[in-house]
């Protein structure tokens, strides 16, 4: 069953580009991740799912009901946690819950304690006085007390220490264990990778690719990057390595295979320095995504 | 409901510090009365020699003597209405902006409440604060008089239709405030955008003492709820009066019908 079907979905601002012919489901109990650089659209999309803006063509369906006609009905399934995190600054942490809570026709106190608990949310303060991680906390706390069907995250670790975002991302999982569907938009393949079953690619306003996590994870690549006097661009020319690149005294390349046989490729020479990196979502693009 | 209150909330410090400067403006204003009453012809005389359009300009010429109490209170109302003008456009400007400047709208739109009914509860919360407003402008009225008057009788019919158009006259504001402010991408400051309205009306009536004509006062509230043309007639201008109700019904159904259908700018 699908939870999110969007049909050809388009929005322009005036005549900037929001998004083009957007194209993909959601099915019910998996977590989709939703990736691309800043500015591709993936808040276009979350943003109009939730008729924050209205599609200038193209339609979607939430839980097989239209996202505008229906929206408020549908919006009470759904926890929604915005990449700018903002609320009202002069309200105390704890009377913005009991508001946000407010909007759901259940009680949603004992999970609204239970989340500021793992997430080490002081209710006490201020929004004025919360640092940004802090306010991103409070946002991860609102999107989930209404123990919503679907949880629409984007780009939720910004501003998170690795401490907290290990925390939220079990959080997710648990939900997600007990059948909380999750789009998960960010521009960190790691994260991703880590989290979701499926996701889509996103570039300009367009999806590039719709792909399962197994098949992104078969092709790891690697950069390499080596330093060192009279490197031999020679040894290097085997079909796992890709974009081989000699600078001066340097040489760089993206290795997808058996990581000894690279290791004692390099080995057998006498170099200065060696890094080996996980390639940035844009050098996946241009290299992978041709 | 929850929006409504929670919106009451944010207007109470407004609300209380706006009906107190305005209850402290007419009590201090009435308190010279005693002193214009006693030297009565002396006062009239020495306004005689003012230039007419400085009177006219002030509302000192509606042929009600300055030293009767309605004279009197018909110049300060004018001060109380500027006070009101700017209170309301205030909220209009307000109430719809607020939400995507300080970028909170992300919050209150993804959850389950529909378009309309936000700003069904954000107009009534408004309307509520400034028919608090408008309360402490009936006691500051009465009572002033009531104080200051030194026991000259006046006609309370005359002061009761005036105080009447406050809600009129501060829905002028709220409305016209809102629709501007659906009708522009961004309020980037809600007190220049009402201060330029409510002092450009008020000049319009101005200039319509100064130069005569009924065309720069139509579109003006302080003129077609002119304090003075009220108290002295104890009768609206009525079409005039019905102006204001038309761009009152105009603003609030187009703020209405562009809001539902608005794109939520996001922080970027």
């Amino acid at each position: 069953m699908n939870i999110i079907e969007i049909n050809k979905l388009t929005k322009y601002y005036g005549k900037a580009r929001g998004i083009i012919d957007v194209s993909f489901n959601v099915k019910k109990g998996e977590i989709f991740g939703f990736i691309g650089p800043n500015g591709a659209g993936k808040s276009t999309t979350i943003r109009t799912l939730l008729s924050l803006i209205y599609p200038t063509s193209g339609s979607a369906k939430i839980f097989g009901k239209h996202i505008i006609k229906d929206g408020p009905e549908i919006r009470k399934e759904i926890g929604y946690l915005p990449s700018e995190i903002f609320y009202y600054d002069k309200m105390k942490v704890k009377d913005l819950l009991k508001y946000s809570a407010s909007f759901y026709k259940k009680d949603c106190t004992k999970r609204m304690y239970e989340l500021a608990d793992i997430m080490e949310l002081d209710l006490t303060r201020r929004i004025e006085d919360l640092s940004y991680g802090n306010k991103k906390k409070v946002g991860i706390v609102q999107g989930l007390l209404h123990e919503p069907k679907l949880l629409m995250l984007d780009e939720p670790t910004s501003g998170l220490d690795p401490f907290m975002q290990k925390k939220f991302f079990d959080l997710v999982v648990e939900e997600n264990k007990k059948g909380t569907t999750v789009l998960f938009s960010s521009h960190i393949l790691a994260e991703v990778q880590q989290l979701c079953n499926r996701v889509a690619i996103i570039k300009e306003g367009s999806i590039v690719k719709i792909e399962d996590i197994k098949k992104l994870q078969e092709d790891h690549y690697k950069k390499i990057i080596i330093k060192g006097k009279d490197l031999d661009v020679k040894k290097f020319n085997i079909p796992e390595v890709k974009e081989l690149v000699k600078n001066n005294n340097e040489l760089s390349f993206f290795y997808n295979g058996d990581i000894n046989k690279i290791i004692q490729t390099i080995g057998s020479g006498i170099i200065k320095d060696i890094l080996i990196l996980d390639p940035s979502l844009e050098e996946i693009f241009i290299h992978y995504y041709k | 409901m929850n929006i409504y209150l929670y919106e009451v909330k944010t207007y109470f410090k407004s609300i209380i510090i706006w009906s107190l400067s305005i209850l402290g403006i007419m009590l201090m204003f009435m308190s010279f009365y005693t002193s214009f009453a006693s030297d009565a012809a002396l006062m009239d005389k020495l306004l005689q020699n003012y230039p007419e359009e400085l009177l006219k300009a002030f509302g000192m010429d509606s042929g009600l003597s300055i030293s009767s109490i309605l004279g009197y209170f018909a110049m300060i109302f004018l001060f109380v209405q500027l006070c009101a003008a700017i209170q309301s456009a205030n909220y209009g400007f307000h109430l719809l902006s607020v939400e995507e400047r300080e970028l909170t709208a992300d919050f209150l739109m993804s959850k389950p409440v529909s378009r309309r009914k936000i700003i069904i509860s954000k107009f009534l919360a408004a309307f509520t604060s400034l028919t608090i407003t408008n309360i402490f402008i009936w006691l500051g009225s009465f009572g002033s008089i009531f104080i200051f008057g030194g026991g000259n009788t006046y006609s309370i019919k005359n002061l009761i239709l005036l105080l009447l158009t406050t809600t009129l006259f501060q829905l002028f504001f709220l409305s016209v405030g809102m629709i501007i402010s659906v009708s522009i991408k961004k309020v980037r400051s809600v007190l220049s955008f009402s201060m330029a309205l409510s002092f450009s009306m008020y000049i319009f009536n101005a200039l319509q003492s100064i130069l005569g004509g009924e065309i720069l006062g139509i579109l003006s509230p302080f003129y077609h709820f002119e304090p003075a043309y009220i108290l002295k007639n104890g009768q609206y201008n009525m079409p005039m009066v019905a102006i204001s109700i038309i761009v009152i019904i105009v603003s609030l159904a187009s703020s209405y019908i562009l809001y539902l259908k608005r794109n939520i700018l996001s922080a970027r």
